[in-house]
């Protein structure tokens, strides 16, 4: 059975094991509907003109994991950010792991979109929000939105700086010959209030794993929120990233994606502006080798005036590896003073590698600032001939000329022990030891 | 130490150095003038091992060592330095960090475990002392923003760091005031002995007043057209290069 035709049928049982009487539920049938009429998207759409998902897609998926598994957290230690205090909310093949996990309702929730949609002092927020700012027409959103029923449940009322980062971390264990993941994510923060999150997937063997996640985020008036996407997964491990940002009047949201492994990923990297002096960071290191691909897609709506946004993009690709740059940027007529950057910057390393980058704006205001620019290169030898001659061999001296390349992005990173395991695990990719912590 | 014979290199198919001969002694310097377009760059670029050349006849001795198949970081692990006329912008890595990482990969390759921290630190400070150099410019990214004459100065900094056998200093009086052509100057005179050698590549005898050389060699059209004592650089200095080149043609 194809696989679509697969989740489709599946969706009957998925009923049988959730409560259907609930408005949540009213929107997970609709938005099978449409995934029913889109199915998977292919590269006769213009927005996957790059991506091909055929080759995951004949995969025998398992939808539903058959049984728990438990690990153990000196095994899976290294891949969190472990050296700093943390709240966890980690799943294991898409279950909550409790023991794993550290949550809190403490002046805040930061727990499970399963209790928050089963219990009654949520449900104002889950009907204000859930599936508020996802996209409705969108086939893989709609899937999601399907089968959505576990993720992370972050609401973090006005005036609230969260003491410590959150870690979201989804393992596969390999459990399941193939195993299809749909964490749902939603996340809200009000009035000045702060947030800092760090989201990872993790396949732990070889088996073939799809993740197709969603993730919804509000930043309310004067809110921030820093969000750091680790991806560095297995060699047959997939994601499809739809993260869909809201944000309101003067609100700083941010978010950067470090891309150094995995087999297929698309990060459909999402911020609609509401309101007047807004900021909106997306920030990129993508560092490929193998026949690795990863698919930026971004977009920015600036509806308000007087508002920014930054994009910097930095790839490096080697091997066969392919990426994707395409950048969308809408200004509304009504956005005048709208200040929007977009950088994205390629280094290719061997002839088979590739790299597909396309600005779109889309400019409806006569008074804005917008400025966009897209480079392909090679590693400058001239420079690489310089370090040399200091006694630095060839690969460390690639090795300290790409980090040059990415260096602004990894500046930007605000959590010291995420820019410290960043940059190990550049160094790891890049199969060097340089001695130091950039 | 070094002794180049009938050097030839190309780069494109394009013959640049068309037999140079060249010794170079322990404790002297040499420098090296000529009109742009001599060659004077590509000789400095082909010592230090860069691959764009290829030497195309005769040899490149380093302390009785044919050097010139060698990776241009197995001739800096011998001692060979090149300070670079447009040193190279590094985003991200400090002037400590990037030295520390030089000095430690020439130890590796000499079979040492890395320079003790302790002691690290100890010579950054005495280096950077010598070449009058501010502590907060230690942690600056490397050349990132530097002005000409911090460059040049950072290029002389590395050297002292580095203790090259060889030293060859390619137009590092190019772009600088005099008061840091003085400083790099006085830093170069610093690190003389009699166990090290050094070669300046000039344009204008400027420098030499600074550096004062043994010996002059005069590059033009790929060759060394004159060699002689420092008052070689004057006469240059006062006649321009025009002289020579009719000379050569006869």
């Amino acid at each position: 059975m194809e696989l679509k035709d697969k989740l489709v049928s599946s969706f009957m049982a998925f009923e049988n094991q959730i409560d259907v009487d609930t408005t949540v539920h009213d929107i997970r049938s609709e938005a099978i509907k449409v995934f029913e009429e889109k199915g998977f998207p292919t590269k006769k759409e213009e927005a996957w003109k790059y991506t091909s998902l055929n080759s995951l897609l004949k995969n025998d998926f398992s939808v539903f994991p058959k049984e728990e598994v438990a690990l153990d957290f000196k095994d899976i230690k290294k891949y969190f950010i472990h050296d700093i205090d943390s709240y966890k909310i980690v799943f294991i093949d898409g279950v909550y792991s409790s023991y794993l996990s550290e949550t809190t309702h403490e002046g805040m929730d930061i727990c499970l979109l399963s209790a928050a949609l089963h219990k009654d002092k949520y449900r104002q927020v889950i009907e204000n929000y859930f599936n508020k700012v996802a996209k409705t027409d969108d086939s893989l959103t709609s899937l999601n939105t399907a089968f959505s029923r576990e993720g992370a449940y972050i609401y973090i009322p006005k005036n609230k700086a969260v003491d410590k980062p959150v870690q979201i971390i989804h393992f596969a264990t390999g459990n399941e010959a193939a195993l299809m993941l749909q964490p749902r994510n939603l996340i809200v923060v009000e009035e000045n209030a702060h947030i800092q999150i760090i989201e990872r997937h993790q396949s732990l063997t070889e088996n073939p794993v799809l993740t197709n996640s969603v993730t919804e985020i509000f930043a309310d008036k004067r809110a921030v929120v820093d969000y750091y996407k680790i991806q560095n997964d297995e060699q047959n491990a997939s994601l499809i990233d739809n993260t869909y940002i809201s944000q309101e009047r003067e609100s700083n949201a941010s978010v950067h994606t470090f891309s150094f492994g995995g087999n297929i990923t698309r990060n459909n990297l999402n911020f609609y502006q509401k309101g007047e002096r807004i900021d909106s960071i997306l920030n990129g290191v993508t560092i490929l080798g193998n026949k690795q691909h990863v698919d930026h897609y971004t977009l920015v709506h600036h509806a308000e005036p007087n508002c920014e946004s930054h994009q910097d993009y930095k790839g490096i690709f080697a091997d066969k590896a392919t990426g994707v740059f395409n950048g969308k940027i809408i200004v509304d007529k009504k956005a005048q003073k709208t200040n929007a950057f977009q950088q994205n910057n390629n280094i290719l390393i061997d002839d088979k590698a590739s790299i597909n980058t396309k600005p779109q704006l889309e400019i409806f205001a006569d008074d804005v600032k917008c400025s966009h620019g897209c480079t392909i290169g090679q590693l400058d030898e001239d420079a690489l001939f310089y370090l040399r001659t200091r006694g630095i061999p060839e690969k460390e001296g690639r090795a300290l000329l790409m980090y040059a390349f990415a260096n602004n992005v990894l500046e930007s990173v605000k959590i010291p022990e995420v820019k410290s395991r960043i940059n190990k695990l550049i160094a790891k990719k890049l199969g060097v030891n340089l001695g130091f912590d950039l | 130490m070094l002794t180049i014979k009938n050097l030839h290199a190309s780069i494109e198919d394009k013959e640049i150095l068309k037999g140079i001969n060249l010794e170079v002694n322990p404790g002297e310097i040499h420098a090296i003038m000529g009109p742009n377009g001599s060659g004077k760059s590509t000789l400095s670029s082909v010592i230090a091992g860069k691959e764009e050349y290829e030497v195309t006849d005769g040899e490149i001795h380093f302390e009785g060592e044919d050097i010139s198949e060698l990776a241009a970081e197995e001739r800096a692990h011998k001692g060979v330095f090149l300070s670079f006329q447009y040193p190279v912008e590094i985003p991200g890595v400090s002037v400590t960090n990037f030295i520390k990482t030089a000095i430690n990969e020439s130890r590796k390759a000499q079979g040492l475990e890395d320079m003790p921290a302790k002691d690290m630190l100890q010579k950054i400070r005495e280096k950077a002392e010598l070449l009058e150099i501010d502590r907060r410019f230690l942690s600056r990214s490397l050349n990132e923003g530097f002005s000409g004459g911090e460059k040049k100065r950072n290029e002389i900094f590395q050297m002292a760091m580095l203790e090259p056998k060889l030293a060859i200093l390619d137009e590092t009086d190019s772009g600088l005031d005099i008061d840091a052509l003085r400083i790099v100057a006085n830093g170069v005179n610093k690190l003389r002995s009699k166990d090290n050698a050094v070669v300046v590549i000039t344009h204008y005898q400027r420098l030499l007043e600074y550096i004062v050389p043994d010996f002059v060699h005069v590059l033009h059209n790929g060759k060394i057209v004159k060699s002689g004592t420092k008052e070689l650089a004057l006469e240059l200095e006062a006649k321009g290069y025009d002289w020579l080149k009719q000379e050569a043609a006869v």
